[in-house]
């Protein structure tokens, strides 16, 4: 068994533990507070403790098989989420080609590229590539009605599920010196530090929470829920400087960035469901909704700490 | 040939999850094995693939969907598809070279202890109007079998995932939504039962409408 696998499994086993003892505080606020399953509140957190539990195990399963595990991972997951998203869009007949191969080319695609690690290409596949062909597809088969915001939809659909998600997986290809062979521990770093943000986000506004941080977007969201979960998510990334190449006030600043870019990333998504007039993405996991309301505040980071740590610490 | 069918029904099932993670709402009945009638609006070939994959495993062994056999004897796939995957009341639809009765042959199935899958607009609609006026098929079949609950099946987004003459679906979240069951009542006329049939499956709501 190599380094990153032993600290990985260090990893899987301080999460496990967490969610053992989540498990038991759900375990028993059901007991206390909805015997007969009528508390929708504890109800949900054990949805969600429950729907974490399958969330690591997959995560740690796919990362203990390497690049190609992240790899299909993440793709599958960029899959789901475009799904949704194109779902919720108001594409039209017109667009069926586009939609067809921004689901069976642009993704597997991208993915593939990131995979051979082509740097100069899976970074301007969809900005360029599709963005200027995908239209093009569209506008041959000659329907104009409202043209401009449907092309603008799908493209923001493959930005959003499959570009954003696919720089994830792309922080295998970084080469750190003193670091190499570890760079799995990268993408545990920052799944943990997001997902951590979102759930003491959650936890600090239940305990807390009074005043709303943008009541129109997302009437859950608080002030004290936003400072308490994003000060405490940059303490536990700043904690796990020891599983990455950075020390540990650098692992906090990062930590901090990426939770900003997170909890921003959930506000714009929100704003996306608000103008379609739904409250999820989906229904695909129990207690949280789609594919999207789990990963929208990875999307929004992924790509920003991806460009930091290539330009501060990738020989690359 | 049980095997392959099996093994062919799997892989059907799984391919229709993976495009569209399809999700069945039990809105007026619950998931038990009860025999029924199901009566859906259909867009695409793929409509009672959609429904029958959200049944559970032992109601979709006893569920047949009825289906014209022009379209599923014409190949040898379509026939082991039609015939021994979803084991299909197969009709035809051509009234004057017929030899067999429809409705004889659904209610056979029905008497043989099968729920059946009906298409009561008899064709695929392919226009804008949400549903075509129904055919009077299920009226005949509904006073030939007048015990059997008569279950409305709104298919979601289907038409969306793949339209007429692509050949390439596009993968899209659907919903199955099973409405309240309904019965021919005494005295009810042809049209007036058609009419509240109709009305039933329209007013089932469509995902993007009841998402919460």
């Amino acid at each position: 068994m190599t380094g990153h696998q032993i600290d990985l499994l260090k990893l899987l086993a301080g999460l496990a533990a967490v969610l053992v003892a989540a498990s038991l505080v759900g375990h028993l606020l059901q007991r206390r507070l909805s015997p007969d399953g009528t508390n929708t509140v504890v109800e949900n957190l054990n949805d969600r403790v429950n729907a974490w539990w399958v969330m690591i195990i997959l995560m740690g399963v796919a990362l203990l098989f390497g690049r190609m595990g992240a790899i299909l991972l993440f793709g599958f997951a960029s899959f789901a989420a475009l799904r949704e998203f194109v779902t919720l869009t108001d594409t039209r007949r017109g667009d069926h080609w586009a939609l067809a191969s921004a689901f069976f080319i642009v993704l597997p695609l991208q993915y593939y590229l990131v995979y051979i690690d082509w740097y100069g290409l899976y970074s301007i596949l969809v900005p360029v590539y599709a963005f200027l062909l995908m239209p093009i597809v569209s506008a041959l088969r000659g329907d104009t009605d409202r043209f401009l915001v449907r092309v603008a939809e799908v493209q923001w659909a493959l930005m959003i599920c499959v570009f954003c998600v696919s720089h994830v997986p792309a922080l295998l290809t970084l080469q750190i010196p003193g670091y190499e062979g570890r760079n799995l521990l990268l993408i545990a770093f920052l799944v943990v530090v997001v997902q951590s943000s979102d759930v003491l986000q959650y936890v600090w506004g239940k305990l807390l929470g009074r005043t709303p941080i943008a009541p129109k977007l997302s009437p859950s969201k608080t002030v004290e829920g936003f400072i308490g979960g994003a000060l405490s998510a940059t303490l536990v990334g700043a904690g796990l400087f020891w599983m990455t190449p950075f020390t540990p006030v650098q692992a906090g600043l990062l930590s901090f960035v990426i939770v900003l870019m997170g909890f921003f990333g959930g506000l714009v998504m929100s704003a996306i469901k608000r103008d379609r007039g739904v409250k999820d993405w989906g229904h695909l996991i129990a207690g949280h909704g789609g594919f999207i309301d789990r990963l929208d505040s990875v999307i929004f980071s992924a790509p920003i700490f991806f460009h930091l740590v290539r330009y501060w610490w990738s020989l690359t | 040939m049980a095997i392959m069918a099996r093994v062919a029904a799997g892989a059907i099932t799984l391919f229709a999850r993976f495009i569209t993670a399809v999700r069945a709402v039990w809105e007026g009945i619950e998931p038990i094995p009860r025999q029924r009638i199901y009566f859906a609006n259909h867009v695409s070939h793929g409509d009672f693939i959609l429904l029958w994959t959200v049944l559970p495993a032992r109601m979709r062994r006893q569920t047949r969907p009825v289906a014209g056999a022009d379209y599923w004897l014409k190949s040898p796939i379509r026939r082991f598809i039609g015939r021994d995957v979803f084991n299909a009341v197969l009709i035809d639809r051509n009234r004057d070279t017929r030899i067999d009765d429809p409705i004889e042959q659904m209610a056979d199935a029905l008497d043989g202890g099968a729920s059946l899958i009906v298409f009561p607009e008899g064709t695929r609609n392919e226009t804008e109007a949400p549903l075509l006026p129904f055919k009077s098929g299920i009226f005949h079949l509904a006073t030939a079998r007048p015990a059997v609950d008569l279950v409305p099946v709104w298919i979601d987004n289907l038409n969306r995932v793949m339209p007429k003459g692509e050949i390439v679906p596009v993968p899209l979240i659907c919903t199955v939504t099973f409405g309240a069951p309904l019965r021919l009542e005494a005295d009810e006329t042809k049209d007036a039962f058609l009419a509240r049939a109709r009305d039933a499956l329209l007013s089932l709501p469509k995902a993007e409408e009841g998402n919460a």
